[in-house]
Parts: C-alpha cells; structure tokens; sequence
C-alpha cells in the first residue's frame, strides 16, 4: 500500500539533499568519507531544519517537574546548547542523509560546474555496439529477414501440401515472419589512467597529508563516476620514487630530501612501459610542498615535463600544499617556464578550505 | 481498515460503559491501521488527508526513526470530528485496545462538550481534505516550488492567532456602509438622564461634555491615523485582510489560519484533555471492563501513561490527579468559604460533609474551563505537596537543572506561565503604515521571556516577503527594548 505520505517523505528528503549542496564545501573536506566506494551508502548528519517561528527561548528556564529530591537536587546537565531539558520543549532532532558517494561526487560535480571531461580520441572509455547476431520470431518489420522469412513459410506450406510448384506462390503468415536479432556489447574505446604522484618527504606533515589526501580521493571520485574502468597509479617519491598501492600511498611517511625529478622519471617510465599515449588518455596530479633539493633537479624537472610528459598526458595538475618547512618554490620555476600552456595546471592548496576551489581548478577545463 | 467483529464487539460493550458514566459523544468510527499508517496519520496531525508539504515528511521520518529504534509507540489518535475517527494500532494487545477504547470515548466526550472546541469545525476532516485539493491545485497551476515556498512563509507565522477569538467578537464583523464613512464622525459624549429639567446643568455640567466630546473627538484622530485602529493579535488575519497578495495566496493563507484555530483548543486544553481521558478509561477498565487475567497487564500499561517525570510534567499525570482530586473534594465538600478559612489541617484533612458532588463537579469542570483556569482554580497547596511538584532552574554554575523551589505559589505562578497563551509569546500588530512608509509594527509584548531572536530574524524576513515591505518587531532583549527590523538590506537590530 503506497501511503499519502510517501511524496511529503521524498518532497523532506529533496530539501535535505538541498541542503547537504549547500554546504557541499564542508562536508567534502571530512576525512572519514576517504576510502568508501561508489555504491557505498555515506550518512552526512545535518542541522534539523524547521519552520522558524516567534517562540520563546527557552535555554536556561525554568521549568516544573515531579518527584523527590532537596532543594538544590540536580536534575541532571544541561545539554551543550542548553535545550532538550527545560519543560515541554520538543526535543533538538538530528537529522541524517544517507546518499552514496556517486551522489556526492554528482553534487560536487554540479556544484563546481565541472565540466563533463573530454578524453581524447572516442567520447566514452567503454562504448557500447550492436551486433546482429540472431533470428528470432517477433520484431519489427524493419529488421524482418526475408530470407528465412520465405524459407519458413515455403517449408510451411510443403508440408501443408498448399505448395502448388505450377504457381509458386508463397504467402507467409504472421507465424513465419523471422526477424534479426543483436545484442549490445560493451567494448572498450579508449582508456584513462590517473597517476598520483605524491611528495612524502620528511617536510610533508600529517596536515599535509590529510590535505592531499582528500583532494585525491575525491578527485578520484569524479572522474571515476564519469568513466568505468579508470585505472590508478599511485606513486611516492621523496629522493627517490616507488609505485605503490592505494593504501600505502596515503599512509607512507618517509623522511628524506626530495627530488621530484626522480618521480617524474618513474612517472614517465611507467607510461612509456604501461600506458603508451596513443591508447590511454593520462592524468596526472602531483601533490609537493614545493620544496625541491636543488636548483638542478628544478631545471632536470622542467625538462622532464617539456619534453615528455606534457606532450603525454592529456593533464598536468600540480597541487602545492603549503609546509611551515621549505621554500615552496618549485611553483614559481612551474609558473615561470609554462605560463600559458594549458595542459599544466597548478593551483596552491593552503589550507583544507582550499581544496574545494583547486579541485575546481583541476577539473574545471575539461580536457 | 475496518475493526475485526471481535473488537467491535468489545468496543460496543465499552460505549455502553461509557454511556452509563454519563460521557456523551459523537459517533465513534474505530480503524486500526498498522504502525507505517498510525506514523502517517500522526505526521499530518491526525488526518488521513493533508494539503503536500514537507513538514508532514519530516515528522514522518522522525516518527519512523523512533518507532524503529523502539522510543515510542502510538496506541491511539482520535481526531475532533463528527463523527469522531479513532485510529488503533493493530499491534496492541487485546487489553491494550478496551484501555484506549475507553480512552478514545472519553476524549471524544471532551471534545463534543467542552466549551473551547465548540466553534470548531466539526467536518474537519472534509474541510482539510478540501484544503489540499485547493493547495495541490494550486501547486499544478502555480508551480510547486512557488506554492512550497509561499506555504514555508504562512506556517512561519501560523502561531500568531488569537486564541479568544473563536469566542469572542472583537469587532464588528459587518463593514460601516461606504455612507456612513463619508459623514465625518461626531462623537457623543454620554449623557446621564436627569429626572428634573432644573437638574440638568448638574447631572450632565456642560464643561464636562466639552471635555468630554473633545477627548473623543481626539480619541477618533488618533485612531483615524493607527492602522489597524487597535493592536491586532490576529496577526493571520490582518495579514488577510491587508497584505498586498495574489487570490491563491490569501486562500493558503485563509486555510492555514483555519488549521490553526482548529488545533489551537487542543493546545489549550491538553492537560485536561488528556486527564480527562486518562481519568475515565482507569475508571471504567477497574470498575467494568477488566477480566482478572488482565489486571497485571492493564496496570503495566496504566503506569507508564502516568509516570511522572522530573524535568517535564506529564499532562496525563497531571490532569487525571487533579480530576481525581476535585471529586474527592467535592465528595467530601472541601471547598468554600467555610473549608478555606478553616486553619486547622487536621480538621481539613478530615473534612467530610458527604455532599457527594464530585462526579457533577467534575463533569461541569470539563465542560467550561481550559487549562489554564483549570490549574487557577484548582490546584491546591495540598495538592502540590501531595504529588512533590517542584520548580527547577539552571545552574551555571554547575551546568545542570536543579530543584529551585518547593512553595506552592512558585510551582502554580511556572504552571501558569508555561500555558499562558499556549505557550507562545504575545504578538500584536501595532501599525500597519510604520512611519507612514506602509511598513510593518509587530509588537511583542513581554512578560518575562525572550524570543529566540535567530527565530524571529527568519520569520520577520518571512513576514517581509508576505508584507512585501520592511517589517519590525518591538521586543526586548536582555532587558533592553529592542527594534528587530527585516528591510530591503536585510536584518538589524536597534535599541529603543
């Protein structure tokens, strides 16, 4: 029995989505959604929404209760904000959304009016395609195969002994009608990768971390809700580079110099070897504090991206994450050398509050 | 769903105790619904139907949280209505459905007789069906969202009834004749008859009518240029009235304001509503319905309707008390003004002049009062000591509530606060043309407790959009006067 209420329900859930838009900002930048899946259902509690009214405040009043107890008896604490307690007060409510991260990352994607992302070559990484494969006994007429058509209503009227082979005449009838059929199949058309490089660097605090963190995971989220099949590549690097897993990647801390030149070579190694241009559309997003070992290794990396990775990579984003240690200097060299190329983007990350605005930064081109 | 013949059956048996005890209701329509239903029907205020709206979604899901995680549990809801709806809920035990029968009848007794639901519409039912048909229609015609949006607005102010009103004519409710507006006014003062000519010029001194005709005629002046004349608690229907508002709109709003004064009784008289109730359906189970194998089950059901609480009262707890109480007393004749001047407590105590009274009392006692009366008139210093009522406050100290006060005059003077207005502030509208600029005076009128002031914020911006011109509010905060204004830039507040 579907009851009356059902649409005031579903009308009750809209706002709350609503709302939870409005303050995708906040939410986004929690760290306890970091690591659930697609489908997964998140609960995102919010502040109860209510009609406001002219009403009395009734924190800290006094009220009238029943029972034992001395003057000066307590009747328990007051609640934080000091509701809940006093006389017939309804009780503060605590409402919670459940939505799954698809959902999330379909807001976030709304919200910062990132564009659906182009790769290059075929639009889509799976496509889909028909084949005719079958025949079967419906369909329409359009697709209706004339030979077994005939076959059928030939054999049909042999058998009947309507077949007069003086007049070859040959009617079929509904029973006869033989049609193709196909079936969809899902092929891939092209591929993306994202590779993940990360400074791990003994100047690259937790904070740091967390930021990071975060802003890839949900990264990673958006781009894996436009396209199925997105591979990830997670690499480390302090002085010297390591592809690693997911896991590690957000969880290693080492404690040595930085030379981000050894993570670009890796990098480019593991396209050449795994992900040739030609078939994948690559991404790649780099997180540093910017506090590179010398000025060599500075220059070897421009070289490197000038010459190899751009012209790799469908993207380039470069995320620097603001350290109490180092110069952060390495944006500037970035800066300096690729002002208007398009496939770089960077964008400075000071604080959590940031990431949502270099998020958009990143994905906001549409490449 | 309708009832099973069992359960008629038992209902049946049940109205004819209820008869003979001398309830007199409307026709009582049982259902039972299962718990989904019973949650629905109480998200929209007991009817089956309601105009769309959220807010029945959201106290829907509320509901459906708490009945999941076992905190509450609707036996009943019966709405006020001829005839009267009863909706049980098919998970009640069998004792469990004669208790709330019995309740059910008594709250319909209640509602048919006492006096402050005697201007409500008793096709309620019909009429809030109607309301949503209009709102839906409304909503095709109009958009969803405006109507939505527009509704949000009216409920912000929903409260701001006059609760007297349904009873008494605050105005006239014919117009003066467009004639009668162009004379211009000429006041009269009042003269007294004098039974001699000679006398006269004593009686009625012709200085004193002068005086008199001139602060009339003041009087009409100033008046001519308030608008509305007097202040106006019926904040709804100067809205109505003279909003500048499109003809759907100002039939929400004409329907919301309706809703209010319909519930608005409920809120008034929900201690002894509820007593009431609770007074009769123990009666009736203990002296008729009861089999023996149903005590135990009928007390653990009884008991924790009428717990009492620490920090909030019970209304059922409460009332029934008190009815109980007054029967005593007038059984026992301990009232007038013999009983009240005597000063011996043992003599009060035993006091017993066998008048037996107290079932006409009673019955009389739900006919005319409300809950405010009710607890003016009858909750007695005995009383108070004899069910621990106390008064608690907040220690900031300590961060907790404590008991603060035992005396019975605090105990009744919080009772009475708490219910004074059913518990909403005082709202007036003071002026309609503020300034002459066609602005909007709210005055609150306060009386000791403030208003949540990020509530009012929202509801004069609310209000502003509805008045389509800046609207103010005169309230006090902190114990300072303040104006709380919504106008074009947005909020201020200014101290007077």
């Amino acid at each position: 029995m579907i009851l009356n209420i059902e649409s005031d329900h579903a009308r009750f859930k809209e706002i709350l989505r609503g709302k939870v838009k409005q303050d995708l900002r906040k939410y986004i930048t929690r760290g306890e959604l970091i690591g659930r899946r697609g489908k997964e259902l998140v609960s995102i509690p919010i502040p109860s929404i209510e009609i406001p009214r002219f009403r009395f405040d009734i924190r800290r009043q006094k009220g009238v209760g029943q029972g034992d107890g001395e003057i000066g008896t307590s009747l328990g604490p007051a609640e934080e904000d000091g509701h809940g307690k006093a006389g017939d007060a309804e009780g503060q409510h605590i409402l919670e959304v459940e939505m799954t991260l698809d959902e999330l990352a379909e807001m976030l994607g709304e919200e910062l009016e990132l564009p659906h992302v182009l790769p290059k070559g075929k639009m889509n990484i799976t496509s889909e395609k028909e084949k005719y494969t079958g025949i079967r006994q419906s369909g329409p007429e359009s697709l209706r195969h004339f030979k077994r058509t005939y076959r059928a209503a030939l054999r049909r009227q042999i058998i009947s002994g309507a077949y007069n082979f003086t007049t070859p005449l040959i009617i079929p009838v509904r029973e006869d009608k033989r049609y193709r059929s196909w079936k969809s199949t899902h092929s891939p058309e092209s591929n993306a990768i994202i590779i993940y490089i990360m400074d791990v660097s003994g100047s690259m605090g937790d904070e740091q971390k967390e930021i990071v963190r975060t802003e890839a995971f949900w990264i990673d989220t958006w781009l894996r809700h436009q396209y199925h099949g997105l591979e990830s590549q997670y690499i480390i690097h302090d002085a010297v580079a390591h592809v690693v897993d997911e896991q590690d990647f957000y969880h290693t801390r080492e404690s040595g110099g930085t030379m981000i030149s050894s993570a670009y070579t890796l990098c480019n190694a593991l396209i050449d070897r795994q992900f040739p241009p030609i078939d994948w559309n690559i991404y790649v997003f780099h997180f540093s504090d910017g506090d590179n070992w010398e000025g060599d290794d500075t220059a070897k990396c421009l070289k490197l991206l000038e010459e190899d990775l751009l012209p790799k990579c469908n993207l380039f984003c470069y995320g620097q994450v603001e350290s109490v240690y180092g110069s952060g200097e390495f944006i500037e060299a970035l800066h300096g050398r690729f002002t208007s190329d398009e496939r770089l983007v960077t964008s400075e990350i000071e604080n959590p509050d940031a990431i949502y605005d270099s998020i958009k930064k990143f994905l906001g081109k549409g490449k | 769903m309708d009832i099973s013949a069992d359960l008629a059956q038992i209902a049946e048996e049940i109205k004819g105790y209820a008869r003979e005890s001398g309830l007199d209701f409307f026709e009582t329509i049982f259902e039972i619904v299962d718990y989904r239903q019973m949650n629905e029907i109480a998200s929209l205020g007991g009817f089956p139907t309601r105009y769309p709206h959220w807010q029945f979604g959201m106290e829907y899901e509320y509901m459906q949280k708490s009945y999941t995680y076992g905190l509450h549990k609707i036996y009943e809801m019966v709405i006020n209505n001829d005839p009267c709806y009863a909706y049980l809920f098919d998970g009640n035990h069998l004792v469990d459905q004669k208790l709330v029968i019995a309740h059910v009848f008594a709250h319909c007794d209640f509602f048919k007789n006492n006096l402050f639901f005697a201007n409500t519409n008793r096709k309620m039912v019909d009429e809030m069906a109607n309301h949503a048909a209009r709102v839906t229609r409304y909503a095709e015609r109009f958009g969803h969202d405006t109507v939505e949006n527009f509704l949000d607005r009216c409920l912000s102010v929903d409260n701001l009834i006059d609760i007297h009103s349904l009873s008494i004519r605050r105005r006239p409710t014919e117009r003066p004749s467009v004639l009668a507006e162009e004379q211009p006014f000429k006041p009269t003062p009042t003269r007294f008859e004098s039974l001699k000519a000679y006398l006269d010029p004593f009686i009625n001194p012709p200085e004193v009518l002068r005086a008199e005709q001139e602060r009339q005629e003041q009087e009409a002046r100033d008046q001519e240029r308030h608008f509305p004349a007097k202040p106006e608690q019926d904040v709804l229907q100067f809205l109505i009235e003279h909003a500048p508002l499109a003809n759907w709109q100002r039939d929400i709003l004409s329907m919301v304001r309706e809703e209010a004064y319909y519930f608005a009784p409920q809120a008034q008289t929900k201690i002894m509503n509820e007593g009431w109730a609770t007074f009769w359906h123990s009666r009736i189970m203990t002296e008729k319905a009861l089999t023996d194998a149903e005590l135990i089950d009928f007390a653990d059901h009884h008991s924790s309707t009428v717990h009492a609480l620490p920090n909030q009262l019970n209304p059922y707890k409460l009332g029934v008390e008190l009815f109980r109480d007054i029967e005593e007393r007038w059984n026992r004749g301990q009232f007038g003004k013999e009983y009240d001047e005597c000063e011996d407590l043992d003599a009060r105590r035993r006091w017993d002049r066998q008048l037996g009274l107290g079932l006409a009392k009673i019955f009389e006692v739900r006919r005319i009062y409300n809950d405010i009366n009710f607890i003016d008139a009858f909750l007695t210093p005995e009383f108070c000591r004899k069910h621990q009522l106390f008064v608690y406050a907040y220690n900031e100290r300590n961060n907790e509530y404590e008991i603060s006060d035992r005396e019975f005059k605090s105990v009744k003077e919080q009772i009475l606060t708490q219910l004074t207005n059913y518990g909403n502030p005082f709202i007036f509208v003071e002026e309609g043309n503020y300034q002459n600029r066609g602005e909007l005076l709210l005055r609150h009128q306060h009386e000791g407790m403030d208003l949540r002031t990020d509530h009012a914020r929202d509801v004069l911006e609310n209000l502003s959009t509805i008045w389509t011109r800046p609207v103010h509010l005169s309230t006090v905060v902190d114990g300072k006067p303040k104006l709380l204004s919504f106008v074009e830039g947005g909020y201020q507040e200014k101290e007077l």
